[in-house]
């Protein structure tokens, strides 16, 4: 038994036919219970109820990152094992990594305008996660323009390496360019903890419920493509027949 | 290697090739700015750094197709790939080409066109400089994006959504320069991140590049 067995199509889908409801299930009840559970907690004293957005702006801008890690790693798989689900994988994330991106830098927007007094500012981390989204939509072009699935797969797969390492360059080199005006992480794991536990909570439950509804979304579009991928093998099959 | 960079420098250079284009698109576009902001002196000088890298840039991104896209339909690129030269040599001549025929020439006309957007002519020879540096990593990375983008019919467009955003690094540190240059600042550190990134360009890309083609080409 080991992970590489769930590179067999068939063995992905007959696996994730009986995951799958759990996962729909179990993060609808995460991201439902996290953002209401947000919604209800008081208002901060100096923010008021714009944290309320938090609670979306997080798990999101968590996701946009961690996606395209996730991407990174299935694109390695494709290139040196050659295991079409994983190329699928990636190809199936991308959209959704791109929508978490815009979900982040739009409710961030929303939030800046009363707080910073601005709907945008060249900040590095504002801009790092709008050179990331652009990252994302070549991405996604380029699986759509080429034909071929494989070649696709093998020059996106490209593409994410030399992104990756670029996006992580800009990241720092803008820091370079222009000192912000975000704030630093609220969370993390080193400097204890510096958020009321009245916020803290329904935020872990939401960054629980965005993964899990990422995990889902991937799976049931990573089943589309390795449908669309069988359906084209039989259509190909007929016309030889 | 030196065959083959005579070869694309006489391509490049003979009717048809496209040489000179990129510094009269240059030319342009610097012409273009003023209509855009006003004439001002004041209004010009604080944002000449950065139009001359981002005009850079965007001439650079035109003649980027070229660089495997004839090869790549007279069938040559194919025999080049099948040659004893390594396919990783080969992308960097022609980024070298590429670089002869379209950076070194934005390189020497960019101070005059630096006195057209009222840069003051002490930052001169810091533009030149960080052109000189920041360029050769321009070339080398659209010799990427054409070598990922060589086998698509509207390839073009593609091209410039997968390159524009990895030239951003190169973009801060050459106008930072430029830009502490006009303003008679310490220049040194920019400098030493824009060589970086150009090294390390020039170092790696190929192999990246070298991949795509070979996909391509199978």
């Amino acid at each position: 038994m080991s992970i590489w067995e769930y590179a067999n199509p068939a063995k992905f889908m007959r696996t994730t036919d009986k995951v799958l409801p759990w996962l729909v299930v179990s993060a609808t009840i995460c991201v439902l219970g996290g953002i209401v559970w947000g919604f209800l907690t008081p208002d901060d004293y100096r923010q008021g109820s714009t944290v309320k957005i938090m609670f979306l702006h997080v798990p999101a801008a968590l996701m946009a990152i961690n996606i395209w890690v996730m991407m990174l790693v299935t694109s390695l798989v494709w290139i040196i094992r050659r295991h079409h689900v994983s190329a699928l994988a990636a190809k199936a994330a991308a959209p959704i990594g791109a929508v978490m991106t815009l979900i982040a830098l739009i409710t961030g927007a929303i939030w800046g305008q009363p707080m910073w007094g601005t709907w945008w500012e060249w900040d590095p981390r504002l801009t790092s996660f709008l050179i990331l989204f652009l990252f994302y939509v070549g991405y996604i072009a380029l699986w759509s323009a080429i034909e071929d699935p494989d070649s696709a797969a093998d020059l996106t797969g490209v593409v994410c390496l030399v992104g990756s390492v670029f996006a992580l360059l800009s990241r720092y080199a803008v820091l370079f360019w222009n000192q912000g005006l975000h704030q630093g992480a609220s969370l993390s794991v080193q400097s204890g903890e510096r958020m009321s536990a009245v916020y803290r909570y329904p935020l872990y439950l939401s960054m629980i419920g965005f993964a899990l509804l990422f995990l889902a979304l991937v799976v049931i579009r990573t089943r589309t493509e390795i449908r669309k991928r069988r359906l084209a093998a039989l259509q190909a099959q007929e016309a030889r027949a | 290697m030196i065959a083959l960079l005579l070869r694309d420098l006489r391509l490049a250079t003979r009717a048809g090739g496209g040489f000179g284009l990129g510094v009269a698109f240059f030319l342009i576009l610097c012409a273009l700015v003023p209509f855009g902001i006003g004439p001002d002196r004041a209004a010009l000088a604080p944002v000449a750094p950065g139009i001359l890298w981002v005009g850079a840039l965007l001439s650079c991104l035109l003649s980027l197709d070229r660089i495997f896209a004839l090869d790549h339909e007279d069938g040559s690129l194919d025999l080049l790939a099948t040659s004893p030269m390594p396919l990783e040599g080969t992308v960097a001549v022609k980024a070298l080409a590429h670089w002869i025929t379209t950076g070194l020439p934005l390189i020497l006309a960019a101070p005059v066109f630096g006195i057209l957007l009222q840069l003051p002519v002490h930052a001169m020879p810091m533009l030149v400089l960080s052109l000189l540096i920041g360029t050769p990593a321009l070339s080398m990375l659209g010799a990427f994006g054409a070598a990922v983008t060589v086998g698509l019919r509207r390839g073009g467009l593609l091209l410039s959504l997968l390159v524009l955003p990895l030239y951003i690094p190169t973009l801060i540190f050459g106008a930072e320069i430029t830009r502490r240059g006009a303003a008679g600042m310490d220049v040194a550190t920019p400098l030493v991140f824009l060589a970086g990134v150009t090294l390390a360009v020039l170092a790696l890309i190929p192999f990246a590049a070298a991949a795509a083609l070979r996909v391509n080409l199978r």
